[in-house]
């Protein structure tokens, strides 16, 4: 039985595997720089950003469709993972700015000088020199890429730990979640969190020390490491799904209290499954936001989690593929309706913009699916075609 | 354009031929300052307003009256100033005699006169001396009124004379009360000023506290060897130490308070210099760095290499190496700054030169200030009350359903904005804002509770039994019907204008004021909570609905339809949020975010007061007013940061007391 | 199926990259989301442009031809549709943006890219992009003005700074309080809060504030509220009682269109400071407000960014017949030195800085929503960096001569070529 398991376990690696590095090549040879140019550099980035949401679709597939806790403050922790690798990418390159500026300057820097220089074009923007003491390791990448980890994981350990300590479950953890995604967006709006409120950080698409090889290469390039994120994301979920530790949480998701009569410590694994999806969202926003360019405490509202949320309830939960599948068409299609792209369609009378209407029609079709699919698209196709049979 | 022409009439009656006499010289002396009124600025006016005082009073007060009220024009081409009145398209133009025409004008060759209001304030100022013994009580009133903003050295004799001829008794209180701040400021008798002061006793009033805290105004900072005798020293300041509190006197730093001393001992040496009371300048950071960089030779500055010039210390070592050359000035230490500034003296002086008033003013503002003080507690209080409905009327809807049937409608926030532009669209078809509002209320009302049910039997009714399903599906509704209402009214916000009876507030003090509207929320709130009291307690339905939130099974089985009871409680939940939303539109605007902006407060509130239970929202909804302008007073210039703690504090709350404060006991409880 | 939608998407992409021979102008103002409202009405004011220059015969024999995009008030995806505007549409120009984030979101990419981009709203300077041609005000063009008619002209001695949390108000306060400094109000006297976008609750600030005149010094605000949050917070002062004539409230971003939304009876003699008001008197704002309304409908109104595209658009036209191309290195050494006709009655002029020369007016609300206009400056010359602040007045831009938006006057160097964002 076991081997079973793992033969069709083999399988679905080996299908993904090559799933992705055809669809990595196929994007490659179509690109700019690699190729003859069909895809624009654009949408690469676009590509890549989408390719990072089906991470965080993964992640969130893994704590609620297996796990049952519906955390609506999973992308809070995406944001963090952006917030922490945007800090070292703008300090480094505002030094770079600063330093290189500096050379013509009669008597060197003091020490106090540089940092408020360039606390300076930083913070000018918003009223302020001072480098606030967050920054302190935003000279070391790799401090801030342990940050990129740490920060979310201890967040979601603390947080977990006192939720699922005191018994917080169903809709009150969502609540709670959703409660904790908002004070960390109202926290980060504001501008003595000492990360720029409301402008955030922005210009985080010119990597410093790499800005001589053009966006071109550098979009294609985060293209593929986010493929490799995702594959090997994808990888250990499917192994962690397909273990024993896979089949006690799903069976905590059916039934807490049964598991936790059969002697599990049911609180250990939940708090393992919400604090290590944390840091896989978190990981896939540090990899979001320097191909977005741009990162601020809007990204981080409460409505995010939930469209979140949406997009794994819409492609399946439950399935990894399902996941994936959600995250990358609704905000596909997203971008491309409220793009301006799509055509109109007239009524006569009515006149639907689907700028305008794209989001009802989200809306109640995501009203429909959850009544008459628990397993989103991916279930309603499975019904369709079962009942053919 | 019909008012002009009334202010033209009584003006045109005024004038007699005596004035017509005057009025050539009247008319040359405005028409000589014409460039002064036609771009009047307070700078500049001052010339004009002195010297018109000299003409005849009726023909000034009437011109500045008009110029006053922005009917003085000009015509572009001579720049003459000239009266006008509608002739259909065209204008007719008169002298400023009112009376002799000067021609018809097209409305392109003329031009208004606006005078800003820092130049009609002064208008007003001079005018009273010209309305304060008009005949007219509505004048008198009117002129007594702009007075309170201004009153100047002039007005006293003025005010005095007033109080003694007035008649109106309300009119003479105000005068004399004017008589008052006027003696304070301008009189020379200290008996007088002492009187006036101590008659302001425990009299909260803004304007009394400002003309009192306005004679404890205190020189800038002076500095001698010795403090100087038979002086009124407000206070002696120690230069890195003291504060200054806003009655003049030397405060020290506290550990809470934020704000920063006085002076510090670096400026308190630049004073000295300034003042030649000690020879050499300070060498600051940036005098250094300008220095060296001047004494650069071959990249070296005397022996230290430049590169090495990159820490403070170096620097002030390689610029006391030039100043031992005499190269710069030379440079004094923080040491030695600190011992020269700790020789000398620093203080103010009051302005006032007698002790006596300002003790007096100092004694009597202080008793009036611990009344502020308690009345901005109360005030505090009183803004958490508001808070506190406010947050109720938003959540009791939700508790009710989310109570009663354990769902979470995300919904429930759109449903206020519902209601909110029910409220709107009912006053664009009745004009009347009391009207309209009372038809909006029920309708609000009937609206949402239709929403309500419609949304139970089509879609809640589905996932009973599936809570998180509920959520997200009553969200995906809510980001539908939130771009619907987007689509439909605009992203703009749309104004839901009270009555004119809720204009205003309710002022007990100048500290202590709630606007009426707030009252009306506070009141509607609590007619919900006995309604509500009054329908779970009293009714066959609220015994019913009791019965289903207990155990829904046992109810059915004793022949209670659990499915009714659920579509009405929904619906009865809805309808509450429509009439909360007026409220809130009333109190805010409306727009298509209205809901999702109280949504998450509203859940909290439910779960930090405990489900199913209307005591509970009351208290959840006074936990989370009250702790939010708690911690708004503690940190008044950052809303967001109270907002962010508040959350926090009710995160960990949850932790504590998992069911909220008012928990269910027994069977209901378990799920 | 991820493939299909991907290849399906790149193709509708390409079809619409057909290179015709027109000048193509970008319009990258958002048509969804919270910023909508604002800026929609900007789209249609340079789709009215465009049209207009059409019918005129075009541009160097060319039809003009509109590229709307809708960044949907979602600040990364400003910069994702200006790189799609340069390189997949290829425009010639962009007109867009509204809010300082955005213009900071797509600075990095027009830079990159060698775009042009006209950006129409008063900011808070600090900034000289070289592919940027600032249209609106800066602080020197609006906030200092009105600050000195406080202090000259209304004689306010003590000033409440309100602002809403972001950085537009948060950088012109910290201007602002230096400037009051320098003018010899003491630090105690600015009172300074922030509150968050689409603020309700004001209750206690406007207490706080009427509570400032206990001192018996004048108070005035100095508000930067942006948006929705206003309407609470003049519902709240009409409430507590506080007119114009005792605490004047002026505001930086409540022009013409944000009152059309407002009651504004108990708003009368409360003041805005702008370089337009819809109430200004010339024959060319009577000429567009009739076009303008003939193509939107009669209730509709005009407002300052409005004029700024006005301006911003002729001196395009301009500088494209005077380079006699659209190459962008061409059009922007002919921009400097052009000069057309506001709409208020006097000339804008492009300076080398990138910013214009533009009169100050400041208004007072009526009862229509509309302004009287009661002080009307002479040009003023927008001030890139700020003299204000000490780390700002040594810095100069000039694009013209020294090809550098970022001088140091002290060592006559360029500190950088590249804007902060």
């Amino acid at each position: 039985m076991s081997n079973y398991i793992s033969n069709i376990a083999h399988r679905h690696m080996l299908i993904f595997i090559i799933a992705i590095s055809i669809f990595s090549l196929f994007v490659t040879f179509l690109s700019e720089p690699y190729g003859n140019g069909l895809i624009s550099t654009s949408f690469v980035k676009t590509l890549g950003k989408t390719v990072c949401l089906c991470i965080i679709a993964l992640a969130m597939d893994i704590v609620w469709g297996y796990c049952g806790i519906l955390s609506l403050g999973h992308f809070a922790f995406f944001g963090l993972g952006g917030y922490m690798i945007g800090m070292w990418l703008m300090y480094e390159r505002t030094s770079i700015i600063v330093i290189e500026s500096s050379v013509s300057e009669l008597l060197p820097l003091t020490e106090t000088e540089l940092s408020a220089a360039i606390g300076n074009q930083i913070f000018g923007v918003v009223g302020g020199y001072e480098i606030p003491a967050i920054w302190m390791f935003a000279d070391n990448l790799l401090i801030q890429l342990f940050l990129v980890v740490a920060v979310p994981g201890v967040l979601a350990f603390i947080f977990g730990w006192l939720a699922f300590r005191s018994r917080v479950t169903g809709v009150y953890l969502s609540i709670l979640t959703q409660a904790m995604t908002l004070a960390l967006s109202l926290y980060l709006f504001q501008n003595d969190s000492g990360l720029r409120g409301n402008n955030g950080l922005s210009g985080l698409q010119n990597i410093p020390g790499l800005e001589y090889l053009g966006q071109q290469i550098i979009s294609i390039w985060f293209f593929w490491i986010s493929c490799i994120f995702l594959l090997i994301i994808f990888l250990i979920f499917y192994l962690l799904i397909h273990s024993k530790f896979g089949l006690i949480i799903t069976s905590i998701r059916d039934n807490e209290t049964r598991v936790r009569f059969l002697g599990y410590n049911v609180e250990i694994y939940k708090l393992f499954v919400f604090v290590l999806t944390a840091i896989v969202s978190s990981i896939a926003g540090a990899l979001y936001y320097p191909q977005a360019g741009i990162i601020n405490p809007a990204e981080l509202a409460p409505i995010a989690s939930i469209y979140l949320a949406v997009w794994v309830a819409i492609g399946g939960r439950g399935t990894l593929y399902g996941a994936m599948i959600g995250a990358a068409t609704v905000s596909l299609f997203s971008s491309w309706f409220t793009g301006g792209q799509a055509p109109d369609i007239s009524f006569g009378i009515l006149n639907i913009e689907w700028v305008n209407w794209w989001t009802v029609l989200l809306g109640f079709g995501f009203v429909v699916i959850t009544i008459f699919s628990e397993n989103g698209l991916l279930g309603l196709v499975k019904k369709i075609f079962v009942s053919e049979k | 354009m019909k008012i002009k022409f009334f202010i033209l009439i009584p003006f045109l009656l005024v004038f007699n031929f005596s004035v017509l006499a005057h009025h050539n010289e009247f008319d040359s002396f405005i028409n000589n300052n014409a460039e002064l009124i036609i771009k009047s600025s307070s700078k500049t006016v001052d010339t004009v307003l002195n010297n018109i005082q000299k003409f005849e009073s009726p023909l000034v007060s009437n011109f500045l009256e008009l110029w006053k009220l922005k009917n003085l024009y000009f015509i572009k081409e001579t720049r003459k100033i000239i009266y006008i009145k509608e002739k259909g398209d065209l204008i007719e133009a008169f002298e400023i005699d009112g009376i002799t025409k000067i021609g018809i004008y097209d409305k392109k060759e003329i031009k208004k006169i606006k005078p800003n209001s820092g130049v009609r304030a002064k208008i007003d100022t001079l005018l009273v001396k010209y309305q304060i013994f008009n005949p007219d009580l509505t004048v008198r009133k009117k002129s007594i009124a702009s007075l309170s903003r201004n009153i100047e050295p002039d007005h006293l004799p003025l005010l005095r004379k007033a109080s003694n001829s007035e008649q109106n008794s309300e009119l003479k209180d105000e005068i004399d009360n004017l008589l008052r701040f006027a003696v304070i400021k301008y009189s020379s008798s200290e008996v007088e000023k002492l009187d006036v002061i101590n008659s302001f006793e425990n009299n909260t009033n803004i304007a009394i506290r400002a003309s009192l805290n306005q004679l404890l105004n205190s020189s800038d900072i002076l500095v001698a060897d010795t403090l100087p005798a038979n002086k009124n020293i407000a206070r002696v300041i120690v230069p890195g130490l003291t504060t200054k509190e806003s009655n003049g006197s030397a405060g020290r730093i506290g550990i809470l308070k934020s704000e920063k001393y006085e002076i510090s001992i670096n400026s308190a040496y630049d004073l000295l210099f300034k003042n030649n009371l000690v020879k050499k300048k300070r060498v600051t950071k940036e005098n250094i760095k300008l220095s060296l960089k001047q004494n650069i030779k071959d990249n070296k500055v005397g022996e230290f290499p430049v590169h090495s010039l990159n820490d403070d210390k170096t620097r002030s070592r390689a610029y006391e190496q030039l100043a031992a050359k005499n190269l710069v000035s030379p440079y004094v230490s923080e040491n030695e700054i600190e011992k020269v500034v700790s020789q000398f003296v620093f203080y103010s002086l009051y302005l006032e030169d007698s002790s006596n008033v300002t003790n007096a003013a100092l004694r009597v503002l202080s008793s009036i200030n611990l009344r502020v003080q308690i009345y901005k507690y109360i005030d505090l209080f009183v803004d958490g009350l508001s808070l506190a409905s406010i947050y109720f009327l938003g959540a009791i809807g939700l508790a009710i359903t989310f109570g009663v049937m354990r769902v979470i409608n995300m919904a429930h926030g759109e449903f206020i904005m519902m209601g909110a532009y029910t409220g709107y669209v009912v006053q664009q078809f009745i004009s009347n804002h009391t009207l309209s509002l009372l038809i909006a209320l029920p309708l609000a009302f009937f609206v949402t509770f239709t929403a309500g049910i419609i949304m139970e039997r089509l879609v809640i009714r589905h996932l009973y039994k599936k809570p998180l399903d509920t959520l997200l599906a009553t969200f995906g509704i809510s980001i539908a019907l939130q771009q619907i209402a987007k689509n439909i009214f605009g992203t703009q916000a749309r104004p839901l204008t009270s009555p004119s009876w809720l204009d205003g507030s309710l002022s007990l003090s100048d500290d202590l004021s709630i606007s009426y509207i707030r009252i009306a929320i506070f009141i509607l709130s609590l007619i919900f909570l006995a309604l509500l009291l009054y329908v779970m307690k009293r009714t066959r339905l609220g015994l019913e609905t009791r019965a289903v939130t207990q155990n829904p099974i046992m109810a059915a089985n004793m022949g209670i339809n659990p499915e009714r009871i659920n579509m009405i409680t929904f619906g009865f939940g809805s309808g509450i949020a429509g009439i909360a939303g007026i409220a809130i539109g009333l109190f805010s605007k409306v727009t298509s975010e209205l809901g999702s902006e109280y949504i998450v407060q509203s859940f909290m509130t439910v779960v930090v007061g405990g489900v199913g239970n209307i005591w509970g929202t009351l208290a959840g909804a006074s936990l989370i007013g009250f702790l939010q302008k708690f911690i708004e007073w503690f940190n008044p210039s950052n809303t967001l940061a109270a907002q962010t703690y508040m959350i926090i504090f009710i995160i960990l709350f949850i932790q504590f007391r998992p069911k909220g404060i008012v928990a269910l006991k027994g069977r209901a409880a378990d799920e | 199926m991820l493939k299909k939608i991907i290849i399906s998407i790149s193709l509708i992409l390409f079809s619409v990259s057909s290179y015709a021979d027109t000048i193509k102008v970008g319009i990258l103002h958002s048509l969804s989301g919270t910023m909508a409202i604002s800026e929609t009405t900007l789209k249609d004011t340079m789709l009215m442009l465009i049209e207009e220059q059409n019918e005129k015969g075009g541009l160097l024999g060319k039809k003009l031809e509109a590229v709307v995009v809708d960044p949907a008030s979602n600040w990364p995806l400003f910069a994702e549709k200006a790189r799609e505007l340069i390189t997949v549409n290829g425009v010639d120009v962009m007109f867009g943006c509204w809010t300082s984030v955005s213009r900071k979101s797509v600075l990095p990419v027009i830079e990159e890219l060698n775009g042009l981009l006209f950006y129409p709203v008063q900011y808070e300077g600090e900034e000289s992009s070289k592919n940027v041609f600032y249209t609106g005000a800066a602080p020197n063009q609006q906030a200092i003005p009105a600050t000195d008619y406080y202090l000259e002209e209304l004689g306010i001695e003590k000033f409440a700074l309100l602002g809403t949390d972001y950085v537009y108000p948060r950088t012109t306060n910290k201007i602002l309080n230096q400037y009051l400094i320098d003018k010899g109000i003491s630090e105690s006297d600015i009172f300074v809060n922030y509150t968050p976008f689409g603020h309700s609750d004001w209750s206690k600030i406007v207490a706080d504030v009427v509570a400032l005149g206990a001192d018996g010094k004048k108070v005035g605000v100095i508000s930067t509220i942006n948006g929705d949050a206003n309407i609470g917070f003049y519902k709240e002062l009409a409430a507590a009682g506080v007119n114009a004539e005792d605490i004047p409230v002026v505001a930086f971003s409540v022009g013409e269109e944000e009152l059309s939304g407002l009651d504004t009876t108990n708003l009368v003699g409360h003041l805005a400071a702008w370089n337009y008001f819809q109430s200004a008197e010339s024959d060319l704002n009577t000429a567009f407000i009739k076009s303008w309304k003939s193509k939107m409908g009669s209730e509709r109104v005009t407002n300052d960014p409005m004029e700024a595209h006005v301006i911003g658009f002729n001196m395009y036209v301009k500088a494209v017949e005077k380079a006699g191309t659209t190459d962008i290195d061409a059009v922007r050494d002919a921009m400097y030195g052009v000069k057309v006709p506001n709409l208020t009655g006097g000339i804008a002029e492009m300076l080398p800085n990138h910013h214009l020369s533009k009169p100050v007016l400041i208004g007072e609300i009526l009862e229509n929503g509309q302004f009287d206009i009661i002080s009307q400056t002479a040009e003023v010359p927008g001030d890139a960096w700020t003299d204000h602040l000490p780390e700002s007045a040594i810095l100069k831009s000039d694009w013209q001569s020294k090809d550098c938006g970022m001088i140091n006057t002290n060592l006559g160097i360029c500190v950088q070529q590249k804007s902060n964002y």
